[in-house]
């Protein structure tokens, strides 16, 4: 039997190396995973919740599909901007897309 | 959960890639004897009778060749991809029942590895991941033909993953669960495909581009791009693409059965649930010579081609199929 | 120690240990593998949370399609960041202790909370019920604005998404 605290504790570690990627990634594709991470962080602490507290509940299945929905879409979005970033500039470095820093 | 059902799991388990492995092996050799029976040729015909024992000599002849590894391909994920495109086509299957159930020494035994309530998810799950083996060996031969071939073989598996999706949502409507025994079941009175033809159609397509058979083929043909995601393969390492090309038809042949031909079902099937492993063989045998009469007839292709068929004709079929289906469900009361 | 729980630190362990990799590791394409691998331990707890459903939409969604997506973008997007030098940015000195210190905060708050070390046999239970999760989905009672909302917003992504990536001819874009 796996106490609920373990899957927070994995969870919380997943999110703060996340915002870490988030942060400190120069590639734009790399601040994309760590977003993807800190999803995955939350997607854990809601089934989490769900399995241990509220079972026989169906809005935390309900919260953990919509994440997965705004991921889809996230990812789709994000990747989108980054190819079509890619074509005009050539670079998919963060720190060299400046164009309104004036 | 005692030690005999764990040993059953393990022996079905084993059994299963034996005959995965072992089917490789004869498929290869019926695809050969059939195209040459088209081609009006005789095909191999040297080793043992009937050249039975030609898959193995190919074996042999594969492991003594030399492996060969281009000199700044990233070496881990060069080695990995093969393995990675093996393992999806050799699990894919588990869920698929051979038959019912029998007694044997004194036990019943059922034939099927799994029995999940989300069988066809787990289906499309496993399909999803299989493109990793191709993506990558294309990515880590760095070379740019290799390259190209992987990033045509990935758009190709993504555009028709999601017709193949639609075309395996049919049957769970029709039959109103996601289990494949269950949905072989549901076929007793009548099979899916008489009833759902256009879905079955746009599976066989759809499985096929997923697969890369002909005439979807493009990832590796030979004339643009001298073979594609598994150029700079050699040795066992291309033995395993190959296994897993065959594999894999012989799997969606086994799933395809399952869904629309009435898996295992057949006359007596119920007196004699020994019968259905057999019905089974006998649909995969024809679905795959039918693929294979597919690539002795029709000609590869255009890429642009292949991916405006399926996004502009394959998919808003199925999604219409998908539509339609639910409609008359509801209409008819189901 | 039950097995279980020897299974679920190493898993644990290798999805920490791949998540550090993803953000650290200086080739994008190794770091959308360990991506992978990460998202493998996810649906693994999915699995071991008794959530069979979301394990395996784990993996159709998230590793068939999203990372295969990732996976593209930087087979697109190649031979630029190959030959960087550094991958993170000026700050990660600054960065890598502030997130340690907010995992430890995190943990802190947690372990006040009275359910924090809730013990609940999860090996009888079989799964959620997809079919009354389906059924609750498409309910005015249930959650059927939700459900049509997430579907908005996936209609809007792929609409966008179509018209960001699309290639102009002849014009600046």
């Amino acid at each position: 039997m796996i106490p609920l605290s373990w899957y927070l504790i994995v969870a919380a570690g997943l999110f703060v190396v996340g915002i870490f990627g988030v942060l400190t990634r120069k590639n734009l594709i790399g601040i994309l995973m760590g977003v993807e991470l800190m999803l995955n962080a939350v997607n854990i602490n809601l089934l989490a919740f769900w399995s241990y507290l509220y079972p026989q509940s169906l809005s935390g299945l309900t919260f953990v599909a919509v994440v997965f929905v705004a991921a889809a879409a996230e990812a789709a979005v994000g990747l989108a901007l980054i190819i079509s970033i890619y074509r005009r500039r050539t670079t998919v470095n963060a720190e060299e897309i400046n164009l309104l820093r004036g | 959960m005692d030690g005999a059902m764990i040993l059953e799991w393990v022996i079905k388990s084993i059994f299963l890639i034996l005959v995965m492995t072992g089917g490789f092996a004869y498929v290869t050799l019926y695809e050969r004897k059939v195209l040459a029976r088209i081609q009006v040729r005789i095909g191999p015909n040297r080793a043992g009778p009937f050249g039975v024992l030609q898959p193995v000599a190919d074996g042999i002849k594969l492991i003594f060749k030399e492996e060969l590894v281009p000199a700044k391909a990233d070496k881990l994920i060069f080695t990995l991809a093969p393995v990675l495109t093996v393992i999806p086509a050799l699990i894919i299957t588990a869920v698929v029942p051979w038959g019912t159930e029998v007694t044997l020494f004194g036990r019943t035994i059922k034939l099927y590895l799994a029995d999940i309530n989300i069988a066809v998810l787990y289906l499309m799950a496993v399909t999803s991941i299989s493109i990793y083996g191709i993506a990558l060996a294309g990515w880590s031969s760095n070379n740019k033909y290799a390259t190209l071939g992987g990033l045509r073989a990935t758009a190709q598996m993504i555009s028709y993953e999601l017709a193949l999706g639609f075309a395996m949502i049919v049957p769970v409507m029709m039959a109103g669960s996601m289990s494949l025994v269950d949905i072989v079941e549901s076929q007793k009175p009548v099979w899916f495909v008489f009833v759902q033809p256009l879905a079955f159609l746009i599976y066989f397509i759809a499985a096929l581009a997923e697969i890369n058979r002909s005439p979807f083929d493009m990832p590796e043909a030979e004339q643009e791009l001298t073979a594609g995601y598994h150029t700079e393969y050699s040795g066992m390492k291309f033995a395993l693409f190959f296994m897993a090309e065959y594999i894999k038809m012989i799997a969606i042949s086994m799933i395809g059965s399952s869904l629309f031909l009435g898996g295992y079902r057949g006359p007596f099937v119920d007196q004699l649930p020994a019968l259905g492993p057999l019905y089974l063989f006998i649909k995969v045998a024809i679905v795959l010579f039918v693929i294979i009469w597919i690539r002795a007839t029709l000609p590869r292709i255009r890429y642009d081609r292949l991916m405006q068929f399926g996004w502009k004709v394959l998919f808003p079929l199925a999604l219409l199929n998908v539509f339609v289906t639910g409609v008359v469900l509801i209409l008819v009361g189901g | 120690m039950t097995p279980l729980q020897i299974v679920f630190l190493l898993v644990a362990a290798i999805t920490l240990f791949s998540a550090v990799m993803v953000v650290s590791i200086r080739g994008m394409m190794h770091a959308a593998l360990f991506l992978v691998l990460t998202l493998m331990g996810v649906a693994f707890m999915f699995a071991t949370l008794g959530s069979r459903f979301f394990a395996i939409i784990q993996i159709l969604v998230y590793i068939g399609s999203i990372a295969i997506l990732i996976i593209f973008a930087v087979m697109l997007t190649r031979n630029i960041m190959d030959a960087e030098v550094a991958s993170l940015n000026r700050g990660w000195w600054f960065f890598a202790p502030l997130a340690l210190l907010i995992f430890a905060s995190i943990v802190l708050v947690l372990s006040s909370w009275s359910a924090f070390a809730t013990l609940r046999d999860l090996s009888s239970t079989s799964g959620e019920n997809i079919l009354e999760f389906g059924k609750a989905l498409t309910d005015p009672n249930g959650f059927v604005i939700p459900f049509e909302v997430a579907s908005v917003l996936l209609v809007a992504a792929m609409v966008g998404a179509v018209y960001i990536a699309m290639e102009r001819r002849g014009g600046r874009g």
